[in-house]
């Protein structure tokens, strides 16, 4: 077990951060589907891959969260991107690099990847 | 499934489903015998007498999104596959213990993949409740434990990426140091 003094370090770093950040509020969110189907397509990894590229490109205006069964098994792993305002964008069989340029396109430059939505890919 | 951590977060999100407020996952390997075995324990509302005899069909579910689960099922295929069993136990308002066991050398057991990050992916599931790990190898163990890591953090929320970080580091070492480099 690596010490708990480090873990109360990071506790007294981020009460200072929490003071300053306040969002997520009307940002956007990012939910993936992690039913069996889900998670036997790789979804755990598609969400970690989402989670790690926001944290890594400093966004705060995302959050990623999972849900449960979205009813669309072949499809798997889906990500769906809910923003207030907009139409719900379903992205599906979401490996690790298409995560990664969902975040840099559709979350940060605001440009969905249209290929990767389940409208381009059932046609 | 292509690890076993992947039927572990999948089982553990019936426990989480099925209202607990602590689930415990126990992995033990032990190569002189040749048996591995993971266990997920929860408090959650169980299952009565008759369902749970037949639970293992894959056409059992409550879920209402399609007509059939198959968590329990494919669990236990894995655990078949390799000469084990599935071992389930259940009252209603106690709680359920799924056991798994294989047996550790068989050229179908599946690896035991990547745990951190299954046990990570269900404590986003739901940080309110609380998980523990343990994984006993040959003798060797480490437990982690949210309600210990909770009460250092307080107020700070357990799902804090540097949190998260810390923690993940930490199972990897851990895992690392009770197999004594061999994983
Ligand atoms: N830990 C548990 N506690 C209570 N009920 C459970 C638990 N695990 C499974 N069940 C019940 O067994 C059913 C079948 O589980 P599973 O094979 O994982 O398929 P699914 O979760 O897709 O329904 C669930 O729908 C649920 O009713
Ligand atoms: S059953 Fe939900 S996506 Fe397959
Ligand atoms: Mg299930």
């Amino acid at each position: 077990m690596k010490s708990l003094a480090e873990l109360e370090a990071i506790r007294n770093k981020t009460i200072n951060a929490m003071n300053i950040r306040k969002d997520g509020e009307n940002g956007i969110r990012i939910v993936v589907g992690m039913a069996t189907c889900g998670i036997a397509a790789g979804a755990r990894d598609t969400l970690n891959a989402i989670s790690e590229e926001l944290a890594k490109r400093n966004v705060s205006h995302a959050t990623v969260s999972q849900t449960g069964c979205i009813g669309m098994c072949r499809l798997e792993p889906i990500g769906e991107v809910l923003e207030p305002g907009k139409e719900k964008v379903t992205y599906v069989k979401v490996d690790r690099e298409k995560a990664v340029r969902i975040v840099n396109e559709h979350i940060i430059n605001n440009k969905p990847v249209v290929e990767y939505t389940i409208g381009a890919v059932e046609k | 499934m292509k690890e076993l951590s992947l039927h572990v977060l999948d089982i553990a999100q019936n426990s989480i489903t099925a209202d607990a407020t602590l689930v415990e996952i126990e992995i033990v390997e032990d190569t002189k015998k040749d048996i591995l075995t993971i266990t997920v324990k929860d408090n959650g509302k169980g299952m009565s007498e008759d369902f749970l005899k037949k639970v293992r069909d894959p056409f059992t579910t409550t879920r209402t999104t399609r007509p059939v689960g198959m968590g329990i099922s494919l669990f236990e295929s894995a655990a078949k596959s390799t000469g084990g069993q599935l071992l389930i136990s259940s009252a209603l308002g106690v709680g359920t213990t799924v056991t798994a066991e294989f047996v550790h050398s068989h050229i179908d057991r599946q690896p035991i993949g990547n745990m951190a990050d299954t046990f990570l992916t269900i404590i986003n599931t739901k940080p309110e409740i609380d998980y523990v790990y343990t994984h006993k190898f040959n003798g060797a163990e480490f437990t982690v434990d949210t309600r210990e890591i909770k009460n250092v953090l307080m107020e700070v929320d357990i799902t804090t990426p540097d949190v998260l970080v810390w923690l993940k580091e930490n199972i990897e070492q851990s895992l690392n140091d009770i197999m004594g480099g061999k994983q």
